[in-house]
């Protein structure tokens, strides 16, 4: 039993976490001890210590289960413990229940941990539309509602999109890169716990004094200084994930930098990894932003530090520039990788190369370079100086371009390929048609009159839900299905996979469609009722909504029972020649028997002959060698 | 079918398309009721911007339907691949250069609109708003009533005059919006922020908190009523002798104490 207590574990974890709350109350009573009776009443105060805890206990937590064991050995000085390898990779259920180094399990357990927050998140979804199938109140009141829509939101957001990418790309770039796992595996482990403890802080705020924080995802400052506890639950939990999202990014950054496979130059990558790499230099560089908005809030909060209070001096509005000079650089987080999916899975179900490879590579980078100059466009409406307006509209109007060739690029990939329209291919062709429309409404929004009219209505939420839901999760399905094979080693049910797309892309245009008429025609946002005029539009959407929530249970049971039992798949289902494809499925511990060498472009269908990656000593010519990586072509 | 055939018939039917959705545009009553000048610009610019981005999107489904339905594979393709082509340099400049110029021009029309919207005409009446959870009040200044200033719960505005309204917080950010004006501004404490508006049509209009701004941000509405000139004149006078209406501690000075014969 001491073993048990000593080792790094869930049971160690308990303890050190009691030890948390003990340090949390200590360290409130010394403080506020220390500073008298003039400024504090009470000695002993829930909300400070809940608010010591919030960051302590966590902390406790993954030291518990031994995440920063390793470091804390070096840095004390003891020898370190060599590395074995004996507790990389998974042979059992519950090797996915502790820290684990190996990233093709690290990229399992964000997938699924993203998976239960898009039902838990999905569900409160379903909740707010059943509140809003009517006007007036139907079974809650107006500040639980606020509560579900600000959960709801951050969740999706901070505990499903974000992540969910990172454990496909955590997965998949390794293996495409020739690499035997990532540059940081005890990193990669240890950005991995941090998420779960995110999710479960937003969730239990639901159970605060005062209910869950109910002032949206954007958190405005003066109203969430001001709020009951449950408002730190979310300043905090938004800590814990924008560390994970910074470590896994800097883990992408060195990995793609520096541990690809002999001959694999950069314009030899595939575009998922591109995307990835792009994606992690936004995160790198723009989360650390919303780390000091919502810091500001916490020390407003708890030290009456007067950021916010307009009375002593404070700029509200300092907080909106700071929140979306990260949170605009969130929406490209929450879709580059996305567009990587979409490139792999065009380019192997067309079997041609994609068109316009150096320009879709180059887009990419250039998304990530204007995204930093766009965010205002969440302010037209804010009352900051009106000249800033201009500037902001203008290059979010220029952002709108790469990202129309990235379309345009698809397309072309498209015509006079031979289409396979499996599940994964349906998703992508989905994912072009709703992202489109996100893409469209979007640009309409950087128009400032037009935005200054719908600003805060469901047309936001239309759009907002067109490029996340219709542009994102199809992504994210694609991704999913495409991926299962290699992952478990089985295959998915094709029919129910089209039966899932089919359901999804119907309910989902005739749940978000109609919301942007609801917008133009003058409904905010946020809000727990309306006007009676909105009633017949809301109760339609919120009808298709629930008809949507449940075509997301087909998705549940294929994969739950193909995963348990489906039929073993091949090692490369899809013919693709990125190099994820030439090891069985699922791949062998670190990934590679020899280190492959990469010999030619990621997607050279259509040449025979043509090989991405060989493993072998790279030949004299072409179609000499052992173990060839071939696509058969004709 | 040959494949100049089938290509031919997709941009027809792609053209009726988007000429049924041009004509859909129209048709739909997407806004409110137009009650302002601004809403006139403001309706102009959406359909400026539907039209020209409908066949973007008809170009986009279009060129999706016709892959599908003529590159699909056929039995007997399983193993085939489609040509190796890598990009077509004369393409891909003009599909950057064409959308460049289709944004540059819908900006270019944006800005065009924003000015005319935001111009300060000769006259002007001011009006100030103040924003509190979950109430708005509105207060008329001297140059407006003519004598003391004005508090009120209602909002009272001339036909075809312009008003600039200056919005004020009390606690924590609220937006002013009246989606028939098609203008709104959020209200944020420690400044004072502005819009204007030329109301043209009589009628009264729903005033929305537009900006999240506690439990009772849904039922923070209000209502503005266009009247004649004549009118609101007469409006002002009885709300002047009426002390009974006047609304304590606003921003815009004391009501009551205003209250004259």
């Amino acid at each position: 039993m001491a073993a048990k207590l000593r080792a790094p574990g869930f049971y160690r974890a308990a303890w050190m976490m009691v030890l948390g709350v003990a340090f949390a109350t200590g360290l409130t009573w010394l403080v506020r001890s220390s500073t008298g009776h003039a400024t504090f009443t009470h000695y002993i105060n829930q909300d400070a210590i809940l608010t010591v805890s919030l960051l302590a206990v966590p902390l406790a937590f993954l030291a518990g289960i031994g995440g920063f064991d390793y470091w804390f050995y070096w840095a004390t000085g003891r020898p370190t413990r060599p590395e074995d390898h004996s507790g990389h990779g998974a042979y059992t259920w519950r090797d996915y229940f502790r820290i684990n180094t190996d990233h093709k399990v690290i990229g399992i357990q964000y997938t699924v941990t993203s998976f239960v927050f898009l039902l838990i998140g999905g569900l409160i979804g379903m909740l707010m539309r059943a509140q809003l199938a009517q006007p007036g109140s139907q079974f809650v009141d107006a500040n639980t509602y606020n509560g579900l829509f600000s959960v709801h939101a951050s969740l999706l957001i901070f505990l499903f999109i974000i992540p969910v990418f990172a454990g496909l790309g955590n997965y998949v770039i390794p293996i495409m890169i020739g690499a035997p796992d990532m540059a940081f595996p005890r990193l990669n482990a240890l950005s991995y716990w941090l998420l779960p403890i995110a999710g479960i802080m937003m969730l239990s705020s639901f159970l605060a004094p005062g209910g869950a924080f109910a002032d949206g995802w954007t958190a405005y400052t003066p109203l969430s200084v001001d709020a009951p506890i449950g408002q730190t639950f979310f300043s905090v939990a938004v800590q814990f994930a924008g560390a994970s999202s910074i470590m896994t990014a800097l883990n992408f950054l060195v990995t793609i930098i520096t541990m690809r496979a002999p001959g694999m130059s950069f314009f030899r990558l595939p575009l998922l990894v591109w995307a990835n790499f792009a994606t992690s230099l936004l995160v790198v560089i723009a989360t650390p932003f919303i780390a000091a908005s919502q810091f500001f809030i916490l020390l407003d909060r708890a030290l009456k530090f007067n950021f916010f209070n307009a009375g002593k001096g404070g700029d509200v509005l300092m907080y909106q520039h700071v929140f979306w000079f990260y949170s605009h650089p969130a929406v490209y987080i929450m879709m580059l990788p996305g567009f990587g999916i979409v490139s792999e899975i065009i380019a192997v179900k067309s079997r041609k190369p994609i068109f316009g490879y150096r320009m879709m590579a180059f887009s990419l980078l250039a998304i990530v370079g204007l995204g930093f100059t766009v965010w205002a466009h969440h302010m037209f409406t804010s009352g900051m100086a009106a000249w800033i307006r201009i500037p902001m509209a203008i290059t979010t109007a220029i952002i709108a371009i790469p990202t129309g060739i990235k379309i345009f690029s698809w397309l072309a990939t498209l015509w006079r390929g031979v289409l396979h329209l499996d599940t994964p291919m349906l998703f992508a062709l989905g994912f072009l048609t709703t992202f489109t429309l996100g893409g469209i409404s979007g640009v309409m929004l950087a128009m400032i009159p037009f935005d200054i009219h719908v600003s805060a209505t469901y047309f936001i939420v239309a759009h907002i839900h067109y490029v996340l839901f219709g542009g994102s999760l199809m992504t994210i399905y694609a991704g999913v299905y495409y991926w299962f094979p290699k992952m478990t080693g089985r295959m998915f049910d094709e029919r129910l996979g089209k039966w899932h797309f089919w359901t999804t892309f119907v309910f989902f245009n005739l749940t978000f469609g109609p919301m942007h008429v609801l917008g133009l025609q003058g409904m905010p946002r946020r809000v727990a009722t309306y006007a009676a005029k909105f009633a017949d539009l809301n109760l339609f959407i919120s009808i298709a909504s629930f008809a949507l929530g449940l075509s997301t249970l087909i998705f549940v049971y294929n994969i739950v029972t193909s995963w348990r039992g489906g039929p073993r798949s091949v090692a490369n289902p899809w013919r693709g020649m990125t190099l994820e494809w030439q090891v069985p499925s699922p791949p062998p511990i670190f990934n590679f028997d020899r280190v492959p060498t990469v010999v030619g472009g990621p997607y050279e269908y259509g040449v025979p002959g043509a090989v991405h990656g060989i493993f072998g000593p790279a030949p004299a010519t072409v179609g000499a060698g052992s173990s060839m990586a071939r696509a058969p072509s004709q | 079918m040959s494949r100049q055939r089938s290509v031919t018939l997709a941009v027809v039917l792609a053209l009726i398309a988007t000429a049924i959705g041009i004509w859909l545009s129209y048709v739909i009553h997407w806004f409110p009721v137009q009650a302002s000048t601004q809403a006139r610009n403001t309706d102009r610019l959406y359909h400026v911007l539907v039209i020209a981005t409908i066949p973007i999107f008809v170009l986009v489904v279009t060129v999706i339907l016709y892959s599908v339905w003529q590159f699909r594979m056929k039995p007997g393709e399983e193993l085939k691949d489609g040509p190796p082509i890598h990009g077509n340099t004369r393409l891909e400049v003009i599909w950057t250069a064409l959308p460049a110029i289709l944004l540059l021009g819908m900006v270019g029309y944006s800005f065009v609109v924003l000015a005319e919207n935001e111009k300060k005409p000769a006259r002007e009446i001011d009006v100030g708003v103040t924003g509190q959870q979950f109430v708005w009040t509105y207060q008329y200044p001297p140059s407006v009533t003519g004598g003391a200033p004005i508090n009120s719960y209602k909002l009272y505005l001339p036909e075809n005059e312009s008003v600039e309204f200056n919005l004020r917080s009390k606690d924590v950010i609220h937006a002013f919006w009246i989606p028939a004006f098609r203008i709104q501004e959020d209200v944020v404490p420690g400044v004072v922020t502005h819009w204007r508006a030329t109301p043209d049509r009589l009628g009264t209009y729903a005033v929305v908190c537009n900006l999240l701004c506690g439990v009772g941000h849904s039922l923070m509405r209000s209502t503005a009523h266009v009247v004649p000139e004549a009118q609101f004149k007469a409006w002002i006078k009885s709300q002047e002798s009426t002390a009974s209406t006047s609304v304590p501690g606003s921003s815009a000075g004391n009501a009551s104490g205003g209250a004259s014969g």
